[in-house]
């Protein structure tokens, strides 16, 4: 009984405010109101702020007119469309650069990658000066370079390098041929899917066959053959309806053709050889990860070496190059908003730009810029989270 | 020596003395078959390799310093057929570079920021040399107050606190002010921060904690605020120099560092409210990193500087640079977090419940023990997002600052040195600044690390 009271006693000499749980709540209920009574000041000046300085609110501004021209289009677009239709414009020529670059990056950063595991010295020499001096160099310096100091310093159009005579490099970009589809190109585009369609089932027949009987077939080539065979008989029995123009130089600038304007080419390869240099970095971690044991292990179960390096190899490296490679497409994806250093139409240099010097709307059109970055983002990371779940380690 | 035995059996005891390799198994010969000629393909890169350096090297050798101009006073110098780097471009212009427009007769300013800057990081990044303590607190807390007071000259304008800015006590604010000290200022100052003291200690009493030590904590604060604006409102006599006119090298570094010391703090908090088991901070903190981690820092940029400054109060207009400050703080702390974050999730759990079962709080806790290891841990990392940070401090060009990539741009219009290898000349020294300066990160970064890295080393 004694003890007891004496416990009581002691108990309610300490404040319930020493209770952890208490505190937390307490902490975080603090943490909530600070940060709600931050937003609703913020809200109230901005609300002041706008009144005072006369600017809309709302979205309705998509719909107005835009007037002005934007250099590269990937979807009709003129000076009387609405803004809507810039912002469009904006995410396509974004999502462009993004998958170019990644296409180009990707491929650089590979064979760099494993150039700096060769055992020839000279690749391996040439291999590390690339990783070294591109990625210790300010990405917005190298798309200023390629711009200011590689592209304008090419000869006008009139003495435009010519490449078999049907591609021209010229300071107005690259010119290439257009290709022109006369009828019929649906019939290809249809064989083409079929091609497709009919690869994915010989894939899944052939890895069943080979489950079940032992007995491996040549997919990669049988696929290969549908895919190109397929659209060139289409196109064959269809009479080639796909031709192209070539470019003709005409006065001081060039007839025909597509241009490719010189800003992209610029962003393009400045963004892909400096991500290229951090994805030859993860590629090299990546094959190192494997250990020489997975290598030694193979050859003594009687694989061959290039089914050792597809069946063994690869697949273990890649754990460890997809997670920082996602990151890397990532980081060229959001580089890709420096675009507006050299005036490529991006997203942030037609939306967050010009429209927002035109309308003054700063919180609407920031807020949609962000989110479009926010939504790759966050989509690029479910993705990745799922693949990750399906190749993590499972331990005991 | 051999045995021989009685029935003349012979046994050599001793190996025969091996030959040499043949000649073209050793030297330079065979290193040269093995690693470079072992094949079809090598042999074709090498040849490859070879022709690229050939054809790359020599040139860019010959344009850096054997055609390159050295002397000479406008663009005449550099015209001609043959002619390599125009060195006096950068000459010319190499004082704009690094300071900008900021007044010439008060760059000694600058030079004292840059030389007390390089004094106290030096001993920081040696690993071995003593009192890391004392010195992170200088680098950290006292340098960026200096730095300011220095660079913009201090004696800022201030009219009234928090009681006179909510119009408790309108009478007191005014414009007369003591060797750059607002009287009306500091009395609203000492009244805010007593008031507060008395708020948490009153609220502390009423919940049964202990009130005075609550009071004392919010008076440390206060005490150490009021010294950092004391410097910043002193009147030392120094010229007032707009940021308007700072440029060049300066405000890359000021970026830098700025970016550097504000997310430091802001990252480890961040990094500790996401480890956090209390769901509001932890979600909250999730939110914060990823919004910032998943947009460029351009639109942070534009977002710092169109629309900050609507959320403010009117009239409250922070010129450009510390807005673009306040977007790469936010932005760099995003990403300190998550590196710091690393840190922690390495530490073992016996490291939390060693603390714990010491009796030491939670505070105690990540500041004695967790901390030190898991920053420890990180350092490469923290080393490599200072290299991004560093990089990134390019992109303020695009909102009208000019750093030094933007001074260098706007020194290409100027048609004194208007010549074909002008453009040629600054993308090189620039190049080789930055280069310098990011490839001597990493390379610290890698030293750290292998230093550090005494575990698998048994």
């Amino acid at each position: 009984m004694a003890d007891l009271a004496q416990a009581t006693a002691t108990r309610s000499r300490t404040s319930f405010i020493n209770d952890p749980k208490i505190r937390s709540i307490l902490f975080q209920l603090a943490a909530l109101i600070i940060i709600v009574l931050l937003g609703w000041d913020f809200l109230q000046n901005a609300q002041e702020n706008l009144k005072a300085q006369n600017i809309a609110t709302g979205f309705g501004f998509m719909e107005n007119t835009a007037g002005f021209g934007i250099s590269q289009t990937l979807i009709p677009y003129s000076e009387s469309s609405t803004y809507g239709r810039a912002f469009l414009v904006g995410v396509l020529n974004t999502l462009l650069v993004a998958v170019v670059g990644i296409f180009i990056a990707t491929i650089i950063g590979l064979l760099v990658g494993i150039g700096r595991l060769s055992k020839n010295f000279v690749v391996r020499l040439l291999s590390s000066v690339y990783v070294e001096l591109l990625r210790n160099l300010p990405p917005l310096f190298q798309i200023l370079f390629w711009y200011l100091a590689v592209l304008s310093a090419l000869p006008g159009p009139r003495q435009s390098i010519s490449l078999f005579g049907e591609v021209f490099l010229s300071n107005r970009g690259f010119i290439v041929p257009r290709p022109v589809f006369a009828e019929g190109t649906g019939y290809v585009v249809w064989a083409f899917g079929l091609a497709i369609v009919i690869a994915v089932f010989v894939a899944s027949w052939s890895k069943n066959r080979l489950e079940e009987t032992g007995r491996p077939l040549p997919t990669f080539r049988i696929n290969l053959g549908l895919i190109v065979g397929l659209p060139l008989i289409a196109m064959a029995l269809t009479g080639f309806p796909v031709s192209f123009e070539a470019p003709e130089l005409k006065g001081f600038n060039f007839a025909g053709g597509v241009r490719v304007i010189p800003e992209f080419i610029a962003l393009t390869v400045a963004l892909a050889t400096y991500t290229a240099a951090f994805i030859a970095e993860n590629v090299r971690a990546g094959i190192m990860a494997v250990s020489h044991g997975q290598t030694e292990a193979a050859h003594s179960l009687g694989l061959r070496s290039s089914q050792t390096l597809r069946l063994v190899v690869i697949p273990q490296a890649m754990r460890v190059i997809i997670p920082p490679l996602t990151s890397q497409y990532l980081n060229l994806t959001k580089n890709s908003s420096l675009a507006v250093a050299i005036g490529y139409p991006d997203l942030v240099a037609v939306f967050a730009g010009t429209t927002l010097n035109q309308t003054g709307q700063a919180i609407e059109i920031i807020a949609i810029t962000m989110g479009v970055y926010l939504v790759i983002s966050i989509i690029t990371s479910i993705i990745m989270n799922t693949y990750n779940r399906r190749v993590a380690l499972i331990e005991r | 020596m051999s045995l021989t035995f009685d029935d003349g059996t012979f046994i050599r005891s001793e190996l025969v003395t091996p030959l040499p390799p043949p000649k073209r198994n050793i030297g330079a010969v065979a290193w040269m078959r093995e690693n470079l000629f072992s094949g079809v393909l090598n042999t074709l890169l090498t040849l490859f390799g070879i022709a690229l350096l050939v054809l790359v090297v020599p040139p860019v050798v010959r344009f850096l310093f054997i055609d390159a101009v050295w002397e000479g006073q406008n663009r005449e110098a550099c015209l001609g057929p043959e002619v390599g780097a125009c060195w006096p471009f950068i000459k010319a212009k190499f004082s704009q570079l690094i300071y900008g427009f900021y007044p010439a007769d008060q760059r000694w300013r600058v030079d004292i920021v840059f030389a007390l800057g390089a004094v106290l990081l030096v001993p920081l990044m040696v690993l071995d040399w003593p009192m890391k303590r004392l010195n992170s607190f200088l680098f950290f807390a006292v340098y960026p107050v200096v730095a300011f007071v220095l660079l913009t000259g201090g004696n800022i304008d201030l009219s009234n606190f928090m009681l006179g800015h909510a119009g408790v006590i309108p009478f007191m604010s005014g414009t007369d002010t003591v060797m750059g000290l607002n009287p009306g200022f500091w009395l609203d100052y000492v009244l805010t921060a007593l008031v507060f003291c008395a708020i948490a200690g009153g609220i502390l009493a009423l919940l049964g904690g202990n009130a005075m030590s609550a009071a004392r904590g919010v008076g440390m604060f206060f005490v150490g605020l009021g010294i950092i604006i004391l410097m910043w409102d002193f009147d030392f006599g120094l010229q007032k120099v707009e940021t308007r006119s700072w440029g060049g090298l300066l405000v890359t570094l000021v970026i830098a560092v700025t970016g550097i010391v504000t997310s430091m703090p802001l990252g480890i908090l961040l990094a500790l409210g996401r480890r956090s088991h209390m769901p509001i901070v932890r979600l909250l903190s999730v939110i914060f990193i990823e919004f910032w981690r998943g947009v460029p820092l351009i639109t942070v940029l534009f977002f710092a500087t169109y629309m900050l400054p609507l959320f403010l109060p009117s009239g409250v207009n922070p010129d450009g640079l510390l807005r673009a400050l306040v977007g790469v703080a936010l932005f760099s702390a995003a990403y300190m977090a998550e590196v710091i974050r690393g840190g922690l999730q390495a530490i073992p759990k016996g490291q939390y419940e060693g603390a714990m079962s010491m009796g030491l709080g939670w505070w105690q806790m990540m500041r004695l023990i967790i901390l030190p290891q898991a920053l420890t841990l990180v350092i490469p990392g923290i080393v490599n997002s200072f290299i991004s940070l560093f990089k990134d401090t390019t992109l303020v060009l695009i909102v009208s600052i000019f750093d030094f990539l933007g001074q260098l741009r706007a020194a290409f219009t100027d048609p004194n040195w208007a010549t074909p290898v002008t453009l040629y000349t600054g993308f090189a020294f620039a190049g080789i600044i930055y280069f310098l300066f990011c490839f001597g990160m990493s390379r610290y970064s890698l030293f750290v690390e292998r230093r550090l890295n005494t575990s698998h080393r048994h």
